[in-house]
């Protein structure tokens, strides 16, 4: 069971994940798109929607320094177990209640407006209740486990176990070890990563970095194939 | 300099009566989709007045277009990339859809089902975007034809900037209508604007296209045109614009807007430009200098060194000599008529104005003067000053002196033709008037007034691959995947369909010049009704008749 949990469950949900993302990009470019319902309502937005993402980009970032960066670098770096726990919990609070109080306002936003509920598709709700139960749980880990009780040394295991997965090497018994709300955390969170590709989340992978450094003017020349290019999704011509 | 080529436009606003066929046609041929409801493409507009989506000329508010900054560079006025990707999560100048309109539909179902009674059924509103019923307060062209109208022209970006100007002489009001495309700019803000990289100008006719596989949606090119010409499909997440009907135009068939325009006043045509100069020319300290730096970055097609230079840049001799019969570069820089609209946002608009003279002539036809008489025409152009003031704040940054040069060739024009209707001698000096001979203004009145299907569409198809199969689209063009033949929304949200591809429009044209469906090359399949012109039923559009005698069916070399 251990090892279904934290050897096969990780590799399948990463699977999915990636192929799931190649997929749909080959699939569906035309559906990669957050589908703003901006035009419908602002003022909710507006104030929801900067909170969550500033929010859950903070959180990506700590997890990078949680997960992946091993505690004796941190350790070399002259920071203290004690140290890195204080630092880790404060941001980690802030970011967490930025994202929280920001998902709030856009789930209260999508249900409460009336044009914006009717074009929730039955994958948005999915991936809300996905994303919410991930963040639920990381906030309960961070606030009750780390900052109101003695707190959890999970560089020692959970984030272990995380970085063997992708020496393929998985160490199921490091997360036995950890506090049951880490494993359920992170079994909510494999579920999400798994359902990610299907979702409007994919939308994180066309964050428009290459923005800052293309020329502001673009051309480009009348596709040369024209339409004997094979049609992509939503073009294609109607009974062939 | 780098010779390209840009399809443009050139509207004569003294034509337009403001019926709306343009819009029509437009919205039937592109935007009668789920999500673009909201959408036109092609709008008219009533000026002074809102506008649509109102108030889009207030930049101060939506902040589009471009700002010369003190080192005299140009910087979108939304700020610049790093600013404006910080704000990617939520877009501060977004237009609500509250500020182009509710699109809704009537309760039609209520009058058929309605259960025999004493009452009348009546269909309710029903919004389209939340499905429950509204209160319809708001539409496009709502303040349509109602100009001076106490309610609407005070809110009018324009009116307000002339301040007292109108409020003094108010009860002297006017209007005009206002056909507005997107401008296919030379120096795009939207494209500017995109952070995928997905809004693109094309190489060879400059036509402004989204690339929808690559538009994520951010809305940052519905902020930054300054003429509100990007619309946000909000079914599918993607931005949508005129494209200029690039299938059409590209088979040498000018847009649908331009093709059913029932006043004739559109004209399409290819200007050649140096793409090296547009910038500079963007960036020209003083306003008023705008038009004409964005006249001197179109090059004089009948230059040598110039069609030496297209040539290098691999344009086709066909385009060349199209350019230089282009009606388009004969209005805006041969005859000079033709203004831009809104210089002042720097974006180098493609689609051109010649400013309407019949406020001026409706004033002096108003008091009993001579509406066709030049010098009652030239001393009311300057003395009506509103609509010259207020005509220069749309078309040349405010500077009165181009649209009063503009106004006073085409009271010219008038003036001198009436003489020749009347069977009077030609009066040169009234061509001299304007610094014109009457050879010249009776060239203009055979493009403006007279406006040969040919003389205005000067469109030279695009130079496709040879041996590519003739396609054509069959079975009903609204059964796409989220089309209006489908509705509902599959798991990954909305798909939306362009039903139609280059070589039907190929096919229409070549429909359209043959007499009988017989000369067209073999088509295959069905046709579809949207292309079809008329007249006899194409093969295929009905099964094949059985006669008494043939009892087989139709073998396959049939």
């Amino acid at each position: 069971m251990t090892s279904f949990v934290w050897v096969v469950l990780p590799y399948a949900a990463l699977t999915c994940f990636i192929v799931g993302l190649f997929w749909r990009y080959r699939y569906d470019k035309f559906g990669w798109t957050s589908r703003s319902s901006q035009m419908y309502e602002n003022r909710l937005l507006a104030w929801g929607s900067p909170l969550f993402h500033f929010g859950i980009l903070g959180v990506l970032l700590g997890h990078i320094v949680g997960l992946v960066v091993p505690e004796t670098w941190t350790t070399r770096l002259g920071l203290s177990e004690e140290g890195y726990h204080l630092m880790a919990v404060t941001t980690g609070s802030v970011f967490g209640l930025m994202t929280v109080v920001g998902l709030l306002l856009l789930i209260y936003r999508r249900r409460s407006t009336p044009s914006v509920f009717r074009v929730t598709t039955r994958m948005d709700k999915a991936m809300y209740v996905m994303l919410g139960a991930v963040i639920a749980m990381g906030m309960y880990n961070s606030l009750v486990v780390q900052l109101l009780g003695g707190g959890h040394d999970y560089r020692a295991d959970v984030a272990v176990w995380f970085r063997s997965v992708f020496w393929f090497q998985p160490d199921a018994a490091l997360m036995q070890s950890a506090p049951l709300s880490f494993q359920i955390h992170a079994l909510l969170a494999m579920g999400l990563f798994a359902l990610w590709p299907f979702t409007r989340l994919v939308h994180v992978f066309s964050a428009p970095v290459g923005y800052l450094a293309r020329p502001y003017i673009v051309y480009r020349s009348r596709d040369a194939h024209g339409s004997a290019r094979a049609p992509r999704r939503g073009w294609e011509k109607i009974g062939s | 300099m780098r010779v390209m080529a840009q399809m443009g436009m050139v509207m004569n606003l003294d034509k337009c009566i403001g019926c709306h066929t343009c819009s029509v046609t437009c919205k039937q041929a592109w935007t009668n989709r789920t999500g673009v409801e909201y959408v036109w493409f092609n709008n008219v507009e009533t000026r002074p007045g809102l506008g649509y989506p109102r108030l889009h000329e207030d930049q101060e508010k939506w902040g589009g277009g471009w700002v010369r900054t003190s080192r005299g560079k140009l910087k979108l006025r939304a700020g610049g990339r790093i600013k404006r990707l910080s704000r990617i999560f939520s877009n501060p100048k977004l237009p609500g859809l509250k500020d182009y309109y509710e699109p809704w539909t009537y309760e039609y179902d209520t009058l058929l089902n309605a259960p025999a009674g004493d009452d009348v059924p009546v269909a309710r509103p029903k919004s389209l975007i939340t499905g429950l019923p509204m209160q319809i307060r708001w539409s496009a062209n709502w303040d349509d034809d109602l100009g001076g109208a106490p309610e609407y022209a005070p809110q009018d970006p324009i009116v307000k900037k002339l301040g007292d100007l109108v409020k003094l002489e108010f009860e002297k009001t006017f209007m005009f209508h206002l056909p507005r495309i997107c401008e296919h700019c030379l120096n795009p803000a939207c494209v500017a604007s995109c952070p995928s990289g997905a809004i693109y100008k094309r190489a060879e006719d400059g036509i402004v296209l989204v690339d929808q596989d690559g538009c994520r949606g951010w809305r940052m090119c519905v902020s930054g045109c300054p003429y509100k010409k990007v619309y946000f499909n909000h079914r599918t997440g993607k931005a949508e614009k005129c494209t200029f009907c690039y299938p059409r135009v590209e088979a040498g068939l000018p847009t649908v807007c331009a093709e059913t325009c029932v006043g004739r006043l559109r004209y399409i045509g290819l200007f050649l430009y140096d793409a090296d100069a547009v910038l500079a020319a963007a960036s020209v300290e003083d306003e008023h200098d705008l038009l004409e730096a964005q006249r001197s970055v179109i090059l004089d097609p009948d230059d040598p060194t110039v069609i030496a230079a297209a040539r290098a840049e691999g344009i086709a001799e066909d385009w060349i000599e199209a350019a230089q019969k282009s009606p388009v570069y004969a209005l805006t820089n041969r005859y000079r008529i033709a203004l831009p609209l809104h210089p002042e946002y720097r974006t180098m608009p493609m689609v051109w104005y010649i400013p309407p003279l019949s406020p001026v002539v409706d004033a002096v036809s108003s008091t009993g003067a001579d509406g066709e008489d030049k010098d009652t025409l030239f001393a009311a152009i300057d003395q009506l000053r509103i609509p010259v003031e207020y005509l220069a704040e749309v078309f040349t940054a405010g500077d009165p002196a181009p649209v009063e040069n503009s106004l006073r060739i085409l009271a010219a024009m008038r003036s001198y033709m009436r003489r020749i209707n009347l069977g009077d001698e030609r009066d040169e000096s009234i061509a001299a008037a304007v610094g014109m001979t009457g050879q010249t203004i009776e060239e203009l009145y055979r493009l403006l007034a007279i406006a040969k299907y040919e003389d205005r569409y000067v469109i030279p198809a695009a130079h496709v691959e040879a041996g590519r199969a003739l396609d054509e689209i069959a079975g009903c063009s609204l059964d796409f995947d989220g089309g209006p033949g489908m509705g509902g929304m599959g798991v990954f949200g909305e798909a939306s369909g362009t039903p139609a591809s280059v070589e039907t429009f190929q096919l229409t044209k070549q429909r359209a010049e043959a007499d009988r469906y017989d000369d067209l090359p073999e088509s295959r399949g069905a046709v579809d009704l949207l292309t079809w012109s008329g007249g006899e039923a194409p093969p295929g559009m009905f099964p094949p008749r059985r006669s008494a005698e043939q009892d087989e069916p139709p073998t396959e070399e049939e």
